[in-house]
């Protein structure tokens, strides 16, 4: 059939199955619908909610303004799809084109959307993580555990990690009055996202709003009472902390483990796709029928030097769905490409933190409006005579600016003389990213190699 | 109803805090809080809301006169026909 009469047929009768029912599984079927496809649908999901939307999870929810249960994303439109919701996709057969669900059913598609996005890495130690009052946050199960626990009210909290999640959490319990301990192994709070010249000023924030903040730290175990409840934590230096709810957050893996041995090009930094959201099996060749969207996704980027981008940003999965729904009904010279500029925001302890661009792509960072210690500021990072990327702490309205020197390679250190540039000068600092090679924890974007050496793909330190 | 704001689009305007402070409260000088899953008796406040955004970033579900129609955010990227 030739492409044309084939996409026609497609977009008339063809099978398209998304497998992954959040934010950008949503957002894609209702694009395909939108873009005129009448064919059967079938959305897959493991979680038994229909779509609902997480960031509010560590945020709104935990402070007490919104309930875990009722952050259903609202539908832009009808999409008339079958749903398959609470069973998990267990396997792909890409020759047969079907996919085999955890209850042994398999669905046939002509194309199949990726959108399975990722999960919270648990707490290594099991027995430990089976402990009473051992939380991860990333469901709206597990907001709802969480927030019961909360409400206790708990005497106090141990977050481990100070990501972005963690940063939150600890956030809202201050925000609450109840004691809380965050324990990190870098030396700041948000160091693997943002470096350590803004990650010192997010350290200033906990320890302001009276977070015992423990840096340079690890947990190196929990303890549960006779009952079985979390009752003190033992850290790297010899000290403890009596506490009687962990929430851990060491960032998120990849859904990826239901493709083992499906031959796409599936591991645990995603699924490696084209600028389209084609997704490569294992060889790196493309392929046509099986697309890719959202956390789970890993696409070159053009203006990041052709790195393979996983991004777990929110507007990502949206404008990447759209993308890859678009793609998918679409022949040849109609389908467009992903060229999201990166973008993710934090809210904590009453500061609006947002971002534009890849910063830990960054090797210097310059604060070009406003100042550290007043922590309303955007500072821009450069990267080899570039701006890469920006950081506003409660100067939000400065991004869209930043962002198009990022979109026109403008040159770092930038030139032009700010309107209120201040103590921290014209002189761009190393922007102190820890070794790439180093996990840290929970960075928002993950850049790493292809080796086509492994069925899987391996980290692979690229930087500079 | 249910509704969501997309905070990448959002910059504090605040102009929804003004209109519907029942559903959308600041939380220092930019950060915004909703509540995702208003009360039916807040629909014509929210419509507000929604109209007034400067960046139109909240989607909402179920306010009259919308239909299938989208409202506010989430169009940008796609040149849906």
């Amino acid at each position: 059939m030739p492409a044309e009469a084939f996409h026609e047929w497609l977009r008339q009768e063809g099978r398209i199955v998304i497998v992954g029912a959040s934010l950008a599984g949503l957002r894609a079927a209702e694009t395909l619908r939108a873009e005129g496809f009448a064919g059967s649908l079938t959305m897959i999901g493991d979680e038994p909610h229909e779509p609902y939307d997480r960031p509010p999870l560590s945020k709104a929810v935990l402070l007490g303004k919104a309930s875990p249960d009722h952050t259903e994303l609202p539908r832009r439109r009808d999409i008339d799809a079958t749903w398959r919701l609470g069973v998990a996709a267990a396997g792909l057969d890409m020759a047969a084109r079907r996919v085999r669900l955890a209850d042994g059913e398999e669905v046939p598609y002509d194309r199949l959307l990726i959108a399975t996005g990722v999960h919270s890495r648990p707490w290594p130690k099991e027995e430990e993580a089976q402990l009473d009052g051992v939380f991860v946050l990333r469901t709206r199960d597990d907001a709802v555990r969480l927030h019961r626990r909360m409400k206790g009210p708990p005497r106090r909290v141990l977050v481990i990690g100070a990501g972005f999640t963690g940063s939150e959490i600890a956030s809202a319990c201050r925000d609450q009055g109840i004691a809380v301990t965050v324990a990190e192994r870098a030396d700041a709070p948000l160091v693997g996202a943002l470096g350590g010249v803004i990650g010192a000023v997010a350290a200033e924030l906990h320890r302001e709003n009276g977070v015992d903040l423990r840096t340079g730290i690890m947990v190196t175990g929990l303890e549960g009472d006779t009952t079985g409840r979390v009752r003190v934590a033992h850290l790297s230096d010899g000290s403890s902390v009596e506490t009687d709810v962990v929430v851990v957050s060491l960032g998120a893996s990849r859904n990826t483990g239901w493709l083992a041995g499906s031959g796409l090009g599936a591991g645990p930094r995603g699924i490696a796709c084209d600028a389209g959201c084609r997704a490569f099996d294992f060889r790196g060749i493309v392929t046509d029928d099986i697309y890719v969207a959202g956390d789970v996704a890993r696409s070159p980027h053009p203006l990041f030097g052709y790195q393979f981008l996983s991004l777990e940003h929110w507007g990502n999965a949206v404008a990447q769905a759209e993308v890859a729904a678009h793609n998918m009904i679409s022949a040849g010279a109609d389908r467009r490409p992903h060229m999201w500029v990166p973008a993710f925001w934090s809210s904590q302890f009453g500061v609006n933190i947002k971002s534009v661009g890849v910063p830990s792509m960054g090797e210097e960072v310059m604060i070009t409006q406003g100042s550290l210690t007043e922590r309303r500021f955007v500072g821009v990072y450069g990267y080899q005579g570039r701006v890469i990327a920006a950081v506003s702490f409660d100067n939000t309205r400065w991004l869209e600016f930043y962002q198009r020197l990022i979109e026109t390679g403008a040159p770092f250190p930038v030139e032009f003389p700010t309107v209120d540039r201040r103590p921290e000068g014209r002189k761009p600092v190393p922007a102190d990213f820890p070794d790439p090679s180093l996990p840290t924890h929970g960075p928002t974007v993950t850049l790493s190699g292809y080796s086509p050496a492994d069925r899987q793909l391996v980290f692979t330190p690229a930087r500079h | 109803m249910r509704l969501v704001v997309d905070l990448n689009k959002c910059q504090g305007y605040a102009q929804c805090a003004f209109l519907a402070p029942g559903v959308f409260t600041m939380h220092g000088e930019e950060s915004l809080v909703y509540n995702p899953r208003p009360g039916a008796e807040q629909r014509e406040k929210v419509a507000r809301a929604v109209a007034a955004c400067p960046v139109q970033a909240i989607t909402a579900e179920g306010l009259p006169g919308t239909g299938e129609e989208l409202v506010g955010a989430g169009r940008g990227a796609s040149d849906a026909r």
